[in-house]
């Protein structure tokens, strides 16, 4: 009896769910559905100088081994695709390759450098991971959002000029906070100097890429402390054969 | 025996009067100071890109200099230079760069016909780590020679570098680097015109950071998933497409041709015994003014700080805590920072990891379990959904840290989430998992009194909590709840109820 009324409560509590909030198992949607603007029919081909360069990458490996290019082709493909990778573009690069499809879409699923959704003008990748999050990160991100109106990380702007995502280390640390923007690295950035990027982009302009704080690249920013003096030449200070 | 007597007496009289001059009988060893590494020392002379990267300037730098006659020398002469030089792996886990070429050419490796690669590890994605970046656009060069000369001493037939695929501006460096020594007949068909052969390719990756363990590289550089295989077989035996194969991080192999030319008596004369050299270090967080160096190894992380960079922001006493190898490695308290050396062996020793030499600062306005937190967020993120310990594991970690940011859980859950990262340490087939379970481990072992006063914070203001993080006022009290889920215990830092 007491077994039995156990029973009931704990499968009572189960229908209540003990987990109460949605299963989400990635950030990301790994099936294609087919859409207006993603579908098989939809014709995708490599103009003529990316066909020329896909040849070049190709001839980088060994003949029997053409499938190892499926990265770089897939970017190849991506920027030509004004920066998304559509189920077309896996399926030319498959035929490309002599691959099965599907080991494209696995790829392509992969790794995250391959958007498989459209994305706006400018791409802004916002670094978030803790030596980003020390330097003050989440009021940049805050400022993105707000200043492309309102929009939360992974949407587009109503005008189709920006899109904006939350991106893991892109390794300019020393450099932190920064955000990439299509292929640039923006660096050392302020909430003031990240609206300025951001506007100088929403009017058709490509700010100076680098530390937007007047450093040079990654040295001390209050003065030299290595590397002052005039780099060393050919031969000097080696061992006596190969001065 | 008189003679012998009066000998000795002479040998004592001497020996006293030698002695009157000091009272220490005991000489001690001079004790040696880590750091100040010359300019004239360091190896990477154009790491902050203030001159010109391409191939005029890398050789007005010494780049290219004689690189026949170190290829003539042959494979063991270099591989023997680098053991000599106590040169260690620079990619994190710090294996002897010589040995590691050297199982390349095992006995009867001639006999062999495949080809044989040279893949350099260019993925850089450590959170913190900065340092190959340095390399690959202000001294793209070194690292192509590098190539060269690591290539040859394993008698390879060619280089894969393995980039980063977000690194848009480091690859169109290093491709210029790549072209230019291609038409200056550096590296080809007659590389330095010494006879051999050897090709340098660059792959870009499409950003993964599972893709900067060694056969997850390869993997990816096959074309496929980047998930890792299981060893062995080693990569020095069946590595990418099927062939012998070494992969090395970037700083190793563009060190080698200094060493090479510079003596490996000169590298080895850096740093302590079996930690020898020059390093880049990358120093991120709270520091007045961040930056990348390179210093002599073992030099005392203090120091590092303080030379470089400006010091911790508001004074070494506002200091919490440092992450001195990227974020793989745990955390180290100010006690601690305030006296280790940034070398494997003393890093080691404080139970922490010099990892790639990535120095994340944290000062005490810092939330360290949000910081770790994030951590735990990207190595769910990057695990690449192989094995199982590290896939579900990442996630559950996350999910418990992300709780203990706020403070809602049960202080036993502390020692829950350790029993988790101790159950996904060394059960997976590549090391993330291992590196996603020691961020927490260290933030336990030094931090745990700050995740249980927020715990304790969080019962106080909102009441009991249970496993998972449910609301133990959300529960319906008519019904009878499972004890697993610990409504009822008393937590330690619970005020004693006022009995009834």
């Amino acid at each position: 009896m007491l077994a039995l009324r156990r029973s009931i409560a704990l499968r009572s509590i189960a229908r209540r769910g003990l987990s109460s909030s949605s299963v989400k198992r990635s950030d990301a949607l790994f099936v294609h559905r087919d859409t207006k603007y993603n579908n098989p029919s939809i014709p995708f081909e490599f103009s003529k100088e990316n066909l020329t360069k896909a040849e070049e990458i190709i001839a980088h490996y060994p003949p029997q081994y053409r499938k190892a290019a499926v990265i770089p082709l897939l970017d190849l493909g991506q920027r030509q695709n004004k920066g998304w990778t559509s189920i077309s573009v896996m399926n030319y690069v498959a035929k490309l390759l002599g691959m099965p499809p599907m080991r494209v879409y696995e790829v392509a699923t992969f790794y995250t450098m391959f958007n498989r959704e459209p994305i706006g003008d400018n791409f802004v990748q916002v670094c978030t991971t803790t030596p980003c999050m020390l330097r003050g990160s989440t009021e940049i991100l805050d400022t993105v959002c707000s200043h492309l109106g309102d929009i939360k990380p992974g949407e587009t702007t109503k005008d189709g000029k920006f899109t904006v995502i939350e991106v893991e280390c892109q390794g300019a640390c020393s450099n932190a906070p920064m955000m990439v923007v299509n292929d640039d690295f923006y660096e050392d950035l302020t909430a003031a100097s990240t609206k300025k990027v951001l506007d100088a982009f929403a009017q058709g302009q490509k700010p100076k890429p680098g530390p937007q704080s007047g450093r040079h690249t990654s040295e001390n920013s209050a003065g030299l402390t290595a590397l002052t003096s005039k780099p060393y030449g050919p031969g000097e200070f080696c061992t006596p054969e190969f001065q | 025996m008189l003679k012998a007597q009066k000998s000795a007496a002479a040998l004592s009289r001497h020996a006293s009067r030698s002695f009157r001059r000091g009272l220490a009988t005991v000489a001690d060893p001079p004790v040696r100071r880590y750091g100040g590494l010359k300019d004239q020392d360091r190896i990477f002379t154009n790491a902050y890109c203030r001159h010109d990267h391409g191939l005029k300037g890398a050789q007005t730098r010494g780049d290219w200099h004689r690189t026949k006659d170190i290829l003539l020398k042959g494979d063991s002469w270099i591989i023997q230079t680098i053991k000599d030089s106590g040169l260690r792996g620079r990619g994190g886990a710090g294996f002897p760069s010589g040995l590691k070429w050297s199982f390349m050419n095992k006995p009867g490796w001639e006999k062999d016909k495949r080809p044989r690669y040279l893949v350099v590890n260019a993925d850089e994605g450590e959170p913190g780590t900065c340092k190959d970046r340095e390399i690959l656009r202000g001294d793209p060069h070194k690292l192509v020679e590098g190539c060269l000369v690591a290539g040859r001493a394993m008698n390879a037939t060619a280089a894969y570098i393995y980039m980063r695929g977000e690194f848009v501006q480091e690859a169109a460096h290093l491709q210029q680097a790549i072209n230019e020594a291609y038409a200056a007949g550096l590296i080809g068909k007659n590389a330095c015109g010494s006879g051999y052969g050897f090709d340098v390719y660059l792959h870009r990756g499409a950003g993964a950071y599972i893709c900067g363990e060694e056969t997850a590289l390869i993997e990816s550089l096959e074309g496929k998933q980047g998930k890792p295989r299981l060893k062995p077989p080693f990569p020095a035996d069946v590595g990418l497409f099927g062939c012998p194969t070494t992969v090395a991080n970037v700083e190793t192999v563009a060190v080698a041709p200094t060493i090479c030319r510079r003596g490996a008596p000169w590298f080895a004369g850096f740093g302590r015994e079996r930690n020898q050299g020059t390093k880049l270090f990358c120093i991120s967080g709270h520091v007045n003014n961040p930056c990348v160096v390179e210093e002599e190894m073992s030099i005392p992380l203090k120091e590092l700080i303080e030379k470089h960079c400006g010091g911790v922001r508001g004074g070494w006493d506002n200091l919490l805590g440092i992450i001195p190898g990227g974020s793989s490695v745990p955390v180290l308290p100010i006690d601690k920072c305030g006296e280790v050396l940034m070398d494997y062996d003393s890093l080691k020793d404080a139970q922490s990891g010099l990892g790639t030499g990535a120095v994340i600062v944290m000062d005490k306005s810092t939330d360290i379990v949000s910081a770790i937190a994030r951590f735990a967020s990207f190595y769910k993120h990057e695990s690449c959904g192989q094995c199982t310990p590290c896939r579900e594991g990442t996630t559950w970690m996350m999910n418990m840290m992300n709780r203990f940011v706020e403070g809602r859980g049960h202080r036993r859950e502390i020692d829950m989430l350790l029993e988790i990262t101790k159950q996904i340490e060394g059960r997976t087939i590549c090391a993330l998992g291992d590196a996603a379970a020691w961020p927490i481990q260290g933030l336990m072992r030094h931090f745990r009194p700050e995740v249980e006063k927020r715990i304790d914070a969080f019962r106080a203001e909102h009441g009991g909590v249970m496993f998972g993080g449910r609301m133990q006022g959300s529960t319906d009290p008519t019904l009878a709840l499972p004890d697993n889920l610990g409504p009822n215990l008393i937590e330690a830092g619970d005020k004693p109820q006022p009995t009834a």
